[in-house]
């Protein structure tokens, strides 16, 4: 009914975060930003947003902040038990598919959209993976409400072959993006670099919006108020006390 | 509850855009402004036209580009063209610049606002009068400002990041050009409303000029788009 007075449907909640992945070279370097929302409060200044899913698999997570730590503690389980079934390292694409069917089941209401990358023996990966269930293979991702500051500094500056350090430093430029131009991202950019064998996680890589105090020592008083008499009272006095008749506890 | 608010016969509530533009991008450069805009007019979900000029002269000083609805944008030139003759007819060697051109832009947008029948654009207007470079926006609601740097539309979300990080006060024409071709390239990849089809218009004190549309060179062949899950059997 209220369609018919021109109220459009929410589309699909980009809620408060910039997250983001580039393949480089033979690695995948993943950002966030650290600001948690609770509608229009900042709830935590500094959450982590990238959470593991295997030694070489991280995960990016935007969204109802609930689900995406519920639904990637669940299949980091479901991937550290398959681990000891196969004696292997884990792969990204089982990691997506579990992810994937997982919040198609859910249909959507499991509002988590993440970022997914790794490094696996078949390589480098990084993939998308939307609340529905849908999923993309991309060399560069964002995702969340900063997803497009995120977007504009990738579109213009990515190239092929990076390197591990220019991937770093395009994966903070677009973070800071997201932090400086969405309202729903804010406060620290954390970086994760996965190389084959390694994996750095780097939390707080860098913190553009410190908390600044005016003077170092706090407040100082300009003048010394005068001291003009002094009386001291001592606030316990030491009394005897003297039994006069009868029982110490009597009355 | 519903008698209550659509009463008066046939007031004229909210419209809604047919034929709209996307966005418009402004700059300051070191000798003026520089503004940027596609030629496209979509219908909804189709791009129908592809040769609209969203960038329009207004009077001796000033720019004028308009995203959101055609038919509004073509209304509020007719507005300023009657505002621009009566300012020539006092022929007083005074004419209008691009601060005042804003102000009575903002009063026309708020006060149809203020009746609820907006006119469904958000305008950039540019100029150079007296050597003072002006830029400055009006939204359909009436909200307006001035800055070194605008953007409407999608170029809000997609240009205005690129704009806070590599925008200089002296910019040089080559150097405003690439910059704006830059956040057009952005659009054109991630706005699915644009085309390929662009025009820049350059004001300075000496004049303005409308450039001849051009298209911009795009790049699609990413190797890990051409086979994306390669190294992913199973996915998608």
């Amino acid at each position: 009914m209220l369609t018919k007075k021109g109220l459009k449907p929410p589309g699909y909640l980009k809620t408060g975060t910039t997250i983001v992945g580039v393949v480089c070279k033979d690695c995948v370097v993943l950002g966030a930003d650290t600001r948690a929302t609770a509608g229009s409060i900042v709830a935590d200044k500094n959450c982590e947003k990238i959470h593991n899913m295997a030694p070489n698999i991280l995960c990016c997570g935007a969204g109802t902040a609930a689900d995406t730590e519920a639904v990637t503690d669940n299949i980091s389980s479901q991937l550290k038990l398959h681990r000891y079934h196969t004696g292997r390292e884990s792969r990204v694409v089982t990691a997506l598919t579990l992810l994937k069917s997982h919040l198609f089941r859910y249909q959507g209401h499991v509002s988590a959209a993440l970022v997914l990358g790794g490094v696996d023996v078949t390589g480098p990966h990084l993939h998308t993976i939307y609340p529905h269930g849908s999923t993309d293979t991309l060399p560069f991702a964002t995702m969340g409400s900063g997803s497009l500051a995120a977007m504009a500094i990738f579109e213009s500056e990515y190239r092929e072959g990076l390197t591990r350090d220019e991937g770093v430093n395009l994966v903070t430029k677009a973070i800071c993006s997201g932090i400086f131009n969405d309202l729903g991202s804010g406060s620290n950019v954390d970086i994760c670099v996965i190389e084959k064998g390694k994996t750095e996680y780097l939390r707080n890589h860098l913190t553009p919006n410190p908390r600044t105090y005016i003077s170092s020592k706090g407040y100082t008083f300009s003048k010394k108020t005068e001291v003009l008499h002094t009386k001291i009272t001592p606030l316990k006095e030491l009394v005897d006390v003297v039994q006069v008749g009868g029982d110490a506890m009597e009355e | 509850m519903d008698t209550l608010l659509s009463s008066e016969g046939d007031s004229q509530r909210t419209q809604y855009p047919y034929v709209t533009g996307t966005s418009i991008i402004g700059i300051k450069y070191k000798d003026g402004i520089l503004m940027a805009a596609d030629m496209g007019g979509s219908y909804g979900s189709t791009i129908r036209y592809k040769s609209v000029e969203r960038l329009k002269q207004v009077g001796k000083h000033s720019l004028i580009g308009a995203s959101g609805e055609i038919s509004d944008f073509q209304e509020i030139l007719k507005y300023l063209d009657e505002l621009i003759l009566h300012d020539n007819m006092w022929d007083d060697g005074n004419s209008l610049g691009p601060k005042e051109v804003h102000n009575y832009l903002t009063r026309v947008m708020y006060n149809r606002r203020n009746k609820f029948d907006p006119l469904w654009n958000s305008l950039v207007i540019g100029g150079v009068k007296n050597g003072q470079k002006y830029l400055g926006s009006v939204s359909m609601i009436g909200v307006h400002y001035e800055d070194d740097h605008l953007a409407t539309g999608f170029g809000n979300h997609l240009a205005r990041p690129i704009l806070r990080e590599e925008w200089r006060e002296d910019l040089s024409f080559e150097e405003g050009v690439k910059l704006l071709e830059k956040c057009m390239r952005n659009l054109l990849y991630r706005d699915r409303s644009a085309v390929n089809k662009l025009q820049i218009a350059k004001i300075t004190e000496e004049g303005l000029t409308v450039s001849q549309p051009y298209s911009l060179k795009t790049f699609w062949n990413f190797a890990a788009f051409q086979n994306p899950t390669v190294g992913a059997t199973g996915s998608w």
